[in-house]
């Protein structure tokens, strides 16, 4: 889901950086409000485990791979704001160092994985787990149930981006100058990946580490309860 | 956090570390990231907004490998876990101070 350099015609990754900047500047006042000094290292701990999870590559049909990203997991724990800072760091050292996601399509990256993905798990989470106590399985079932979704809501608005390029930039001479295939098959081809295997390694991390923390760690999920 | 939470999160995290060269294991490139080389395998050409692209930024260990250890399972693995390594601690790193730097300044701000 890490959209390269040159993938996306400059209108719409300028246009994710404008939407991407006031979202990062809220998130910040958020983080500052709701965020606990004395879960920081918990919270970095959090960003360098999904960049970690990101790195276990799994293969599908056709050739292709994909990973999980944990952001749902993360927003479960640190509430979505901080979720959205810790995932955007990790995607922007992942497109620096590593050159994994574009320079310039850090901010679509970001609004895919960083945004959409944990606050679409979030708000599924907060739904199927409302008024459960900390040991409640619907924890750990909400938490499951919404890192899929969120997921494929990401990978889905990954296919939009990059179909929409078609129409944007037409082809010129018969060569098309960004990402060439149209939405319709962008869309499914990223759908399904996550549909069958990403989303549900997505899901099977996600589960675990939320009953490992009602386990042993259950304040941390009191944390985001209350908002 | 007590030592003993440390320790057992620092294993954790070195096991998930020695474990990552199983996600080069999956053949292939994930959908809509390939590289110009396999562009012009699939299309006959490479689209020029991506050639320029592809040359927008040369990571340091591009790909996650490390220089000159680019050959091989054994060699991209070992590349693989130095990433892997030096991500998540620089990640840990950024993390951390940044989120202390933006609760420091709120508390300036803002005296309560």
């Amino acid at each position: 889901m890490h959209i390269p350099d040159g993938y996306l015609g400059p209108i719409t990754w300028i246009a994710f950086w404008l939407i991407m900047i006031p979202i990062w500047i809220i998130a910040a006042k958020k983080v500052k409000r709701e965020l606990k000094t004395k879960n920081i290292p918990f919270l970095a701990m959090g960003a360098a485990f999904s960049f970690l999870i990101m790195m276990f590559n799994f293969p599908i049909f056709g050739g292709t791979t994909g990973h999980a990203v944990g952001g749902t997991l993360l927003a479960v724990i640190f509430g979505p704001w901080a979720a959205l800072i810790a995932v955007s760091v990790a995607l922007i050292i992942q497109a620096f160092l590593f050159g994994d996601g574009g320079i310039t399509m850090i901010a679509v990256n970001c609004f895919n994985m960083a945004f959409v993905l944990p606050f679409v798990g979030y708000y599924i989470y907060k739904i199927i787990s409302s008024k459960a106590p900390v040991n409640s399985s619907r924890q750990w079932i909400g938490a499951a149930i919404g890192s899929y979704i969120g997921i494929n809501v990401a990978a889905v608005c990954a296919g939009f981006e990059l179909g929409i390029q078609t129409v944007l930039y037409p082809p010129v001479n018969g060569e098309f100058q960004y990402f060439m295939y149209p939405v319709n098959v962008s869309v499914p081809a990223m759908a399904l990946g996550h549909l069958l295997v990403f989303g549900v390694v997505e899901a099977i991390v996600t589960l675990l580490v939320v009953k490992y923390i009602q386990k042993t760690e259950p304040s941390l999920l009191k944390v985001s309860a209350r908002g | 956090m007590e030592i003993n939470k440390i320790k057992w999160f620092g294993i954790g995290f070195l096991i998930l570390i020695l474990l990552t060269p199983l996600g080069l294991l999956a053949p292939g490139t994930a959908f809509g990231e390939w590289s110009s080389t396999e562009l012009k395998e699939m299309l006959n050409y490479v689209p020029v907004g991506i050639e320029k692209g592809e040359a927008l930024w040369n990571a340091l260990f591009k790909d996650y490998t490390m220089p000159g250890l680019s050959e091989g399972f054994f060699q991209l693995s070992v590349g693989y876990i130095v990433s892997a390594f030096i991500g998540s601690v620089v990640i840990f790193l950024v993390v951390l101070i940044l989120v202390k730097y933006v609760i420091k300044k709120g508390s300036e701000d803002e005296p309560t």
